[in-house]
């Protein structure tokens, strides 16, 4: 990692002196060496700050709705999952490609500091990835954890370690690209009963602040104006004063990207109350994908999302439903 | 100086809650959050903080305020301020108890806001000495003491035991009322205790936020602070969430809303944050169009307006709720480090 | 539990396309077929027009269940409209149904303009069916409860 770090740094140097770029975006080492930000740099020796690292998690495509439409082009280094992002949000015309130089930096997962503290690090202040083990230096001594027992929930369950859209990559050890069943958690839940499920939700939902960090990290909410910050559309709400309005608020958010989420899992990551909101996406892409056929948003920019989509012969609600267990 | 062995606390719980409602951190769906405490409740004492801060218990996310019914041609108004009953709130810990003066710094300064007033009133807070701090907590930049809280009752872990030891009238009342749950400590315990806070102490002192210099900060030059170039680069990755302003436990801002009901309006109070774009939106449009103008307000806020017009106290007390929710890792601590570097 | 579905009258809604199953509840009630009176009819361009927020919000203020109604596929006024509703609401309620609301509250059928009584005998049989759920408590705003008084 640290190697495809440095050839990173060196790379975002060269383009930045080159004129091929006027900015880069990239991650900025934080204070503990788990809280990697999200930074635009704009000179050669900003770039020493820049990490890439196991913290590096932040899908930087979403900045680039505002970024690609600056003066200029920017270097954007985008982990495979993050391209993904990028293809759909060039089918949906929200950023400029030709704005946007794309480097396809490689990953091998990305660590989960909320994992960590769960698992009894407490106070870490600092934090070494030995490839295949994770070191929390902590107030209260080191912690050794398993790389693969830490890793966010998105990385767990990695859809794959291919870059879909990039104009030149960064990968020193390339890695088997083992598909994941990313269905198990649904399927979970599929398998319990409707008062279970219903139970589950409603403790994990009550959970909800409404911080809107969920929406707003997500790279396929970038309307202009969220339904639920204008003030016309009778939803609008800061807060959930009824538990409806929290069901009401995720079931919105859930089908108006369902089709268009590329599953990165940034709304999991982001979460301060650990709502395991990718679910609610992973069921729409479950779902489509039985009965509208495998599709995968993001792996191209040109192909039509399901739900903007139909065929003669989709299968009928009724059956499905018939099919679909408890009434 | 009283104390209880922790193995007993169930029962404590369980007296004062026949008598009033007690909150207490409590995990729901793995999460601690104040929450009333039940029989077989899943109380959480050992998470150092809640994710949620404890002012949600004198100042809920939501609050009904006022409601509204038309009969024929007349439309009645009904205020929904209740006097509170009492209450206790246990487990609050120092920098969360510090965080109530500064609450009342607001609310309860003319016009007093009488739904918050009351519960302060009735609320008997029991706060907690911090055992384990983490990397986040800096509330020793603020004067607050983690190991010797302040509050109505001031408790310790420390071996076996959770020491009690009352600190205002209020305090005294409750801790009558469980006299038959609570010993008297001996000096072997206050020798224990003493140890305890000395070793909170030490770790307190080695944490890595724990010398952070605010004196940039008490200078008296606002415009220079709003104008610096600083915070456009500083608020460059904000996503304009409000995590930061719902964990926080100074945040006091809130919006009123009206909920129709089909038969009737209820108005209702929330949690706001200066983060959103439709904060403070007026029928011109919004005074701070950009992220850097939101991002400035809190903490312009929070370091400069508050301390101005509250006798220098800060807006801030270093919980650290921020520090470690943002998802972007963007916080106070972050925009001191910036501001009192190297050209101070 | 019969007890209470005895004297339980369930809210319908119904969306229906204009142009089909808005006209076949039309020949049903110039029919005098009989579907109950509980079913509230709202008129929409094509079955297409109803997002996904106006399922929910009928179920805030009230329903206990929603039933849309729609040309049959092949049949949209507008050549392709209902095929959209075919998957949108296939996605939306079995979501409901993976949120835990019962699967029962929500219905898809087609009603052509011609099919007066089919349109009566879709509504008894929803009727029947949410009756028997009985009245809708996981997804409605409490709020909007006549009972709710201020301040409850």
């Amino acid at each position: 990692m640290q190697k495809v770090a440095e050839i990173a740094q060196k790379r975002a140097i060269q383009l930045l002196n080159q004129g091929v770029v006027n900015r880069v975006i990239g991650w900025k080492k934080g204070e503990f060496g788990y809280d990697e930000t999200p930074a635009v740099f704009t000179t050669a020796a900003g770039i020493e700050d820049f990490r890439y690292d196991v913290f590096s998690a932040p899908n930087l495509s979403k900045y680039l709705i505002d970024e690609s439409k600056k003066e200029g082009k920017i270097l954007a280094f985008l982990k495979p999952c993050d391209t993904y992002s990028f293809n759909q949000l060039i089918k949906e015309h929200r950023v400029n490609r030709d704005n946007v130089y794309i480097i396809g930096i490689e990953c091998g997962g990305m660590a989960d500091i909320n994992t960590i503290r769960n698992r009894g690090a407490a106070g870490v202040t600092d934090v070494a990835d030995n490839g295949q083990t994770v070191i929390a230096h902590t107030l209260y001594g080191d912690v050794t954890f398993d790389k693969n027992e830490v890793l966010l929930e998105k990385c767990q369950a990695c859809k794959g370690k291919k870059h879909v859209i990039f104009d030149e990559l960064i990968v020193v050890n390339p890695q088997d690209d083992e598909p994941k069943n990313r269905f198990a958690g649904v399927e979970a839940i599929e398998n319990m009963t409707p008062e279970e499920r219903f139970a589950f939700w409603r403790e994990q939902l009550s959970k909800c602040i409404r911080c809107n960090a969920c929406r707003n990290v997500c790279p396929a909410c970038s309307c202009l104006q969220c339904v639920f910050d204008n003030p016309r559309s009778g939803v609008a709400s800061k807060a959930s004063p009824d538990t409806f309005e929290e069901q009401l608020y995720h079931i919105i958010r859930a089908f108006h990207v369902a089709g268009r989420c590329t599953d990165c899992g940034e709304c999991s990551r982001v979460c301060p109350q650990d709502i395991p909101l990718h679910l609610l996406n992973r069921k729409f892409i479950k779902d489509m994908n039985a009965f509208y056929g495998e599709y995968k948003a993001g792996e191209d920019s040109e192909t039509r999302p399901p739900l903007v989509n139909f065929s003669k012969d989709d299968a009928e609600p009724s059956v499905i439903s018939d099919k679909g267990g408890d009434k | 100086m009283l104390k209880i062995k922790k193995s007993n606390l169930d029962k404590l719980y369980a007296a004062i809650s026949e008598r009033q409602i007690l909150y207490v951190p409590c995990n729901v769906a793995g999460k601690p959050n104040f929450a009333v405490w039940g029989e077989g409740a899943d109380v959480d004492l050992v998470s150092l903080k809640t994710v949620k801060s404890a002012k949600e218990v004198f100042f809920p996310q939501c609050e009904d305020i006022a409601s509204f019914r038309k009969e024929g041609k007349n439309i009645s108004v009904k205020s929904e301020h209740k006097e509170s009953g009492d209450f206790v709130v246990f487990g609050v810990r120092a920098c969360d108890c510090k965080s109530f003066d500064i609450l009342d710094s607001v609310f309860l300064a003319d016009p007093v806001d009488t739904f918050y007033k009351t519960k302060r009133e009735h609320g008997t807070v029991i706060t907690l000495a911090c055992s384990k701090p983490e990397e986040t907590c800096f509330c020793s930049a603020f004067g607050i003491d983690n190991a010797e809280p302040e509050g109505d009752i001031a408790t310790y872990f420390a071996g076996e035991y959770l020491y009690w030891s009352p600190k205002t009238e209020k305090g005294l009342n409750l801790t009558k009322t469980l006299n038959s749950l609570l010993q008297t400590a001996t000096d072997k315990d206050n020798d224990a205790l003493e140890k305890e806070q000395k070793k909170i102490k030490e770790i307190t002192g080695r944490l890595p936020l724990y010398v952070l210099d605010l004196s940039y900060w008490e200078a008296d030059d606002l415009l220079e602070k709003f104008n610096s170039e600083k915070w456009k680069a500083l608020s460059e990755s904000c996503i304009g969430c409000g995590a930061c302003t719902f964990v926080c436990p100074t945040c006091q801002c809130y919006d009123v809303r009206d909920f129709d009901k089909g038969h009737g309006v209820q108005r209702y109070r929330c949690w706001d944050s200066c983060m959103y774009k439709d904060f403070t939106m007026m029928a011109h449009g919004t005074p701070r169009p950009t992220q850097m103008q939101r991002f400035r307000q809190r903490f312009m806020h929070k370091l400069v307006y508050h301390p101005s017009n509250h006798e220098g106290v800060f807006s801030c007390v270093g919980c650290g709720r921020c520090v470690e929710k943002c998802p972007m890792h963007i916080n106070i601590v972050k925009v001191i480090k910036t501001f009192g570097g190297d050209d101070k | 539990m019969s007890v209470e579905h005895e004297s339980f009258k369930p809210t319908i809604v119904a969306f229906c396309c204009n142009w089909c199953s808005y006209a076949g509840a039309d020949l049903a009630g110039s029919g005098r077929m009989q579907y109950p009176a509980n079913v509230k009819i709202i008129k929409v361009p094509c079955s297409c027009r109803v997002n996904p927020t106006f399922v929910l919000r009928a179920f805030q203020r009230g329903a206990d269940g929603v039933i849309m109604c729609g040309c049959h596929p092949g049949d949209c006024h507008y050549s392709t409209g209902n095929y959209y509703t075919r998957r949108r609401m296939t996605m939306l309620f079995d979501f409901l149904d993976f949120l835990g609301i019962e699967r029962g509250r929500t219905r898809v059928e087609w009603v052509s303009a011609a099919e007066g009584a089919r349109f009566a005998s879709v509504m008894n049989d929803f009727v029947k069916n949410v009756t028997e759920l009985g009245p809708n408590r996981k997804i409605t705003d409490l709020r909007t409860k006549p009972e709710h008084k201020e301040g409850e």
